[in-house]
């Protein structure tokens, strides 16, 4: 049925098409390196030196030990002692801090009264997970001070203090550090794939509608089964590439471990550029218009690969509806592959679930675009 | 006029002056614009793309990005089983922040737990953990998190820190009480805290007005790069050019409407951001569509710009897609741009969306004027001329 010379010439025209247009390798080889340097690079979530403002009403020995607690520490970074509130105002509006610690003028004088005193904490909301996270390195830092308060006021009155009860031990697996370049960077594949099989793919068949040179090869002995596959068969070739090149990045250039079986990966890495490459055929056959190809392939590959993959925001702490959508979505399986073989280590067993979806969706996108192809012909 | 007097020279109209002239020039682009505007929705689909893609954008945009940790998948693996581990479970699932999954009782269910990722977090209590407490020594509590997702993990483990905060400070107080019978008046420091701006610090707030600077992005972009392209794909572009328009006048009739149908995106957008997601607009609409409109002459000029380097659709599209990318990832809509290198900051510095993602945000949120805002206002305006003046000339150049 499949005759494979047709096959291989008809492979190798598509693979000169992008050989010859620099914006296509651009695309296939420059672009994917690039998101692979600047997330493991340039791009971090961390949240550490937030620009702090200390209006210190008080102005003793006492408040100003109380301000250097938060200056001293790597979490916040002091931009200015400021006199009033008017200052806060115009330093949030122009983004210079977000935090702002107000220190009451009865500071010292009320705590060595052993009174409760209160400091008030203003925070710009605007940006608001780097705002919780700010506030909660505020709030330990001022336990911690009124912890020494309680300790040092024991240790006058010569008693001793009680021990605390419990002590938290936060360990985390897979990443002791925590590092957002871990958690990043082994998704940038899933992404990287669906620019190929999204963008390159879909446009170079709906502009062989569009020039009218379609007609021409179907009138060839070309079956619609070699067609559709031969005109894949280059970009599997370059994402495959791609998918190499972002394995050794990852592992040599930003020290992502790989403790699972990197064969398994790899085969995963092809079922998942299938998938892509016929979703993308598919739209591309469906539509017969390189604008719209464009844009519904973008929509449908690499948006979801972006944003409903788990690449960077968590699916756990989306809306249900929205968690709903990403199951629709092949990125999201193969990101938690992704994430499983080389963080975790997870081998077949652990993961069969999300291979066997993934497969059924390569096979489903293919045959489906191989069907509307002679579909659109009668 | 040199720039009339050229654009009059190429296209050999020789007698067009004054205030005559000047209405022909309009009903020209009148006209060019009309043909445009009937290009682009005689095409069902195209409609499509105008009017739908936006909203999927919009919704998956803030959706998927904007997460609040609130509901942070926890399992418990309590070998103690006392009071003292119960109540602090409790405090954790009371808190509304970690959401009960399960009770793994061996290490390779706890195992398995995080590995599948079914759970986040999961809080191991050791034997003897409740006697200890009781006993008045500290104990450990075991928090595991899953670091695979370090961002969500690391608020976790801070909501996680807080609730032992408190329960600690809850038992010492009632320690030192039964101890002592008074507690020592060693003064306390509280902490009252306020989020300006946004007071249940929502992260929609801080992503929607975002989404909708990378939706005029797009969409100017796109459109105006293919559509010029696409005339000269099906050659269409050398009857313009021997019709009596000039270059100029071609170049306004192309870009004025998708520059409108931007204008149109922006209220569409704004409307589903105030309505439905209720996030407020406390600045100037006003200089938020002046904003819009400098910003579109970089987008609008880098389409042109395009459209004179490349011959097909696809080019153009993936041209685009080159130019899109970089400015989305280093403009700070998702990563802040403090936490880049310091090289990188400086390279942000010529990216015209980082300057609009200020100005959208702020005026949205903190409704802050052209006061403070007029640095952002002046890098947008000089990067939009500069940008649409070079690519005008080049395309002027190319088709000339």
């Amino acid at each position: 049925m499949i005759d494979l010379m047709r096959l291989r010439a008809v492979a190798r025209k598509e693979f000169l098409h992008v050989i010859r247009d620099p914006r296509s390798l651009g695309l296939a080889i420059a672009l994917p390196m690039f998101l692979m340097l600047t997330f493991g690079y340039a791009l971090s979530l961390d949240v550490d030196r937030v620009g702090l403002l200390v209006l210190d009403r008080c102005d003793t020995p006492l408040s100003r030990d109380f301000a250097a607690r938060f200056t001293g520490s790597r979490y916040f970074k002091l931009v200015s002692n400021i006199f009033s509130y008017i200052d806060i105002d115009r330093a949030f509006e122009q983004r210079e801090a977000m935090l702002a610690l107000s220190i009451p003028p009865d500071f010292e004088r009320d705590l060595g009264a052993g009174r409760k005193v209160t400091v008030q904490i203003l925070v710009d909301g605007s940006d608001a997970n780097t705002a919780t996270i700010a506030l909660g390195y505020a709030e330990s830092v001022i336990a911690g001070f009124s912890g020494d308060i309680l300790l040092e006021r024991l240790r006058r009155q010569g008693r001793r203090p009680p021990e605390m009860p419990v002590e938290i031990r936060p360990r985390a697996w897979y990443n002791p550090d925590m590092e957002s370049r871990l958690f990043i960077i082994p998704g940038v594949m899933a992404v990287v794939l669906m620019i190929i099989a999204g963008l390159l793919t879909p446009l170079s068949v709906a502009r062989e509608w569009e020039t009218g040179t379609m007609e021409q090869l179907i009138s060839t002995p070309v079956t619609r089964t070699e067609l559709v596959l031969g005109k894949l068969a280059p970009y599997f070739t370059i994402g495959m590439l791609d998918v190499v090149l972002t394995l050794f990045a990852s592992r040599y250039l930003f020290g992502v471990p790989m403790r699972g079986n990197p064969a398994l990966l790899l085969s995963i890495a092809a079922v998942y550029l299938t998938a892509g490459l016929g979703l993308g055929i598919m739209l591309s056959i469906a539509t017969r218009n390189q604008l719209l190809a464009s844009q519904a392939a973008m929509v449908a590959t690499f948006l979801p690969a972006m944003l409903l993959s788990g690449f960077i925001s968590a699916i756990s702490q989306m809306p249900d509806p929205v968690q709903a959508i990403t199951r629709a979505f092949p990125a999201r399986y193969f990101v938690t592959i992704l994430k499983g073989i080389q963080l975790k280590g997870l081998g077949i067993q652990a993961l069969h679930a999300e291979i066997i979806i993934l497969l059924l969706f390569a096979g489903f996108f293919i045959s489906l675009s191989i069907i509307l192809f002679r579909k659109n012909l009668e | 006029m040199s720039d009339a007097s050229t654009a009059r020279n190429t296209s050999g109209q020789a007698s067009e002056s004054g205030v005559n002239g000047f209405f022909r020039r309009a009903e020209r682009i009148r006209r060019l614009v009309i043909k445009e505007f009937i290009q682009i929705f005689r095409d069902n689909r195209m409609k499509g793309v105008i009017l739908v893609l936006p909203f999927i954008q919009l919704f998956v945009f803030s959706y998927a990005m904007a997460t609040d940790v609130r509901h942070v998948p926890t399992a418990v693996c309590d070998r103690d089983g006392t009071l003292q581990s119960r109540e602090l479970t409790a405090r954790f699932f009371g808190s509304g922040v970690f959401a009960d999954v399960g009770a793994p009782r061996t290490d390779s269910e706890l195992r398995e737990i995080l590995d599948l990722g079914k759970a986040l977090v999961v809080l191991r209590f050791e034997p003897g953990f409740g006697a200890g407490i009781a006993a008045g020594r500290t104990m450990p509590l075991q928090i595991l998190a899953d670091g695979t997702d370090s961002n969500t993990a690391g608020i976790a483990l801070q909501y996680a820190n807080r609730i032992i905060r408190a329960f600690n400070d809850d038992l010492r107080r009632e320690r030192l009480r039964r101890t002592a019978g008074t507690l020592p008046r060693a003064g306390d420091v509280a902490v009252e805290s306020r989020s300006w701006y946004n007071p249940n610090r929502e992260a929609v707030f801080y992503f929607v007005p975002g989404v909708v600077a990378l939706i005029v992005s797009l969409v100017s972009l796109m459109l105006t790069g293919m559509a010029i392209v696409r005339e000269k794909e099906i050659g269409t572009i050398e009857q313009i050019m021997v019709s009596p328009i000039t270059p100029f006048e071609f170049i306004i009739g192309k870009t004025l409407p998708f520059a409108l149908i931007c204008i149109g995106e922006i209220v569409l957008v704004m409307s589903v951001a105030v309505f439905w997601f209720g996030i407020p607009v406390r600045g100037s609409i006003v200089l938020l569509f002046v904003a819009a409109g400098l910003y579109m002459l970089t987008t609008l000029g880098i389409g042109l710009l395009i459209s004179t380097l490349c011959e097909t659709q696809q080019q153009a599209m993936m041209s685009t897609f080159l130019f899109f990318t970089p400015a989305m990832l280093l403009s700070g809509f998702a990563f802040p741009i403090a936490n880049m290198p310091d090289v990188i900051q400086a390279l942000t510095l010529i990216n015209p969306m980082r300057y609009f993602l200020v100005i959208i945000r702020s005026i949205f949120l903190k409704g802050t004027g052209i006061a403070v805002l007029w640095p952002q206002f002046t890098a947008l305006a000089l990067i939009g001329f500069t940008t649409f003046f070079l690519s005008s000339r080049r395309f002027r150049k190319t088709i000339s």
